[in-house]
């Protein structure tokens, strides 16, 4: 454990989401190691580092997704609103509908229409909707995900039929329909064009008016462009966590500073 | 220079060596349906299709008990054995990670080598015996156990095509595994699972060995399961190896006529999955 990434930053205010102590394996071998952050509700925090160091991994614990690889494991904890998502009392399913997660190539299901995808989480929740109760929430994730406008004619189009960058905002609609606490965003740009990307970054900004943002990123420049805690990963190490402006101008850590200088990664 | 025309004269010669084993794969159906046609087609009549079998040696008659026994036989073997076998194959694809998977892989893989004559001996010691006669519901078990390990593989190599992404992105959704793996995996090959259910029904509607021992074959128009029936391949066998000419002459109709039911479940697979199994991209 590193003494260099200890910073007060997103402790002024309750935590929405920390973790404390976690380790995360494939067949053994750490891959996240020893993090304990802090994620401050209602804000975007960007996890960055160079590839292979462990910040999808480390996403993929926050909604338990990680455990469903084979010969993967995880030790230390994670709450949620104070609560241990790993207690014996949480139901991974149940808590996977609080916590939203969009993957870094769209994965529209390819047999709905866009309609059905934006409909397809509150369908699976233990809640029944009504036709028009439906009708509404998807206009609200769709008009929130800013795809609306360009979809309202076409509900029952076959995603496939759309862009990239907007089945990846399908995408998020779906994620946030359900309106979970928290999104976790895993390179959401990274298969997209810089069109498609602004307006997911945008997006983002619009998001955390509402949501709890968590979002993996190896693009510097939109970390800092769109997050306002960071956190730089190193070989599954946390080395530095602390309000963006900071990180990026006056990190503590040399290696920090290497990295955001693109001396490596 | 040299080397340039040296290769370009072993491109062509291996090309053309693959053009002629494609022709020489062709050219046995080929063959087959032209021969079919010629000596067949002139047998199909109304009264072939209508009429049962007469007497040995008397002319005219049917087929319409086989035709409509092969019906039967392969329609009830289909709705024994695809359930099973997709159901096995998902479970296979989703779930099929441990010891228990590989019981079942390595299994379905002997059985698909197993010789159909073989299952319809299994079919027979197990049914006919026990039940005391023979009959079409045995005939179509046989078919099952022969087109269960078939439909299983290809149903796990479908679903093994869908992207885990996809997966992934209804259990972080808040899908339970079995929803998951159901309405979206599964739902995503569907069409494909379906071509390979085509088919697994295709291959076992000409088989005969397996029915030998089990439905038995009858000259009567039949259509309870409990006893003998009669199907296409059968008859086929039969008349095929009698000594009346009008035997032969009805058992190249019959030989055409469920030719042309392969044929057409083999164009419906075809269709199906051109209309696109589309598991993101």
């Amino acid at each position: 454990m590193l003494a260099e990434h200890v910073s007060p930053a997103g402790a002024e205010i309750d935590p929405k989401l920390r973790t404390d102590g976690l380790w995360a394996y494939f067949n053994g071998t750490a891959a996240v190691k020893d993090i304990s952050l802090q994620f401050a509700p209602k804000r975007v925090t960007a996890i960055i580092g160079p590839s292979g160091c462990g910040k999808s991994t480390l996403l993929r614990c926050l909604n338990r997704l990680h455990e469903l690889v084979e010969g993967a494991s995880v030790s230390g904890e994670v709450y949620l609103d104070g609560r241990s998502i790993y207690g014996p009392d949480t139901d991974p399913v149940e808590l996977r509908r609080k916590i939203g997660m969009v993957f870094q190539r769209p994965t529209p299901f390819p047999t709905m229409t866009i309609y059905d995808n934006v409909a397809a989480g509150l369908k699976v929740g233990s809640r029944r909707y009504s036709r028009a109760e439906l009708d509404e929430l998807v206009e609200k994730a769709l008009r929130d995900a800013a795809l609306w406008d360009e979809v309202k004619d076409r509900l029952r189009d076959n995603p496939l039929r759309l862009s990239g960058g907007q089945q990846q905002r399908l995408c998020i609609a779906r994620a946030i329909a359900p309106r979970p606490d928290v999104l976790l965003l895993d390179e959401p740009t990274s298969s997209l064009d810089p069109a498609g990307t602004q307006a997911i970054e945008d997006l983002i900004q619009e998001l955390k008016r509402q949501y709890t943002v968590i979002v993996v990123t190896h693009n510097l420049q939109q970390a800092a462009r769109v997050s306002d805690y960071t956190a730089f990963l190193y070989l599954g190490e946390l080395v530095e966590f602390g309000p963006t402006a900071t990180i990026f101008t006056r990190p503590r850590s040399p290696r920090t500073e290497a990295y955001i200088t693109g001396r490596f990664g | 220079m040299n080397r340039r025309l040296r290769r370009r004269l072993l491109s062509g010669a291996f090309i053309a060596a693959t053009a002629l084993a494609a022709v020489l794969v062709l050219l046995p159906l080929v063959l087959i349906l032209f021969d079919l046609v010629a000596r067949g087609a002139s047998s199909l009549n109304l009264e072939f299709f209508i009429r049962n079998p007469r007497a040995p040696g008397q002319p005219g008659g049917g087929v319409a008990n086989a035709i409509v026994g092969t019906l039967i036989i392969v329609g009830t073997a289909a709705a024994i054995g695809l359930p099973l076998g997709i159901g096995a194959g998902v479970y296979l694809a989703e779930f099929g990670h441990g010891k228990m998977g590989w019981l079942v892989r390595f299994v379905a893989d002997v059985l698909n080598g197993t010789p159909s004559i073989v299952i319809g001996v299994f079919v027979w010691t197990w049914m006919v015996r026990p039940m005391g006669h023979f009959s079409a519901l045995a005939g179509a078990v046989a078919l099952a156990v022969l087109m269960i390990p078939m439909v299983t593989r290809t149903t796990e190599e479908i679903v093994r095509l869908v992207p885990g992404a996809l997966r992934e992105a209804a259990l972080a959704l808040g899908y339970p595994r079995w929803r998951a793996a159901l309405s979206v995996v599964v739902r995503t090959a569907w069409p494909g699972i379906v071509t390979g259910a085509l088919v697994g029904v295709a291959r076992i509607a000409g088989e005969t060995a397996p029915l030998l021992f089990t439905a038995l074959g009858n000259l009567n128009f039949k259509t309870d399961l409990l006893e003998p029936m009669q199907t296409l391949s059968l008859q086929i066998y039969v008349y095929a190896t009698g000594p009346f000419a009008e035997w032969h002459r009805l058992a190249w109709g019959a030989a055409l006529v469920l030719m042309m039911m392969v044929l057409v479940l083999g164009l419906l697979a075809r269709y199906v999955s051109r209309t696109r199994f589309s598991g993101g991209r």
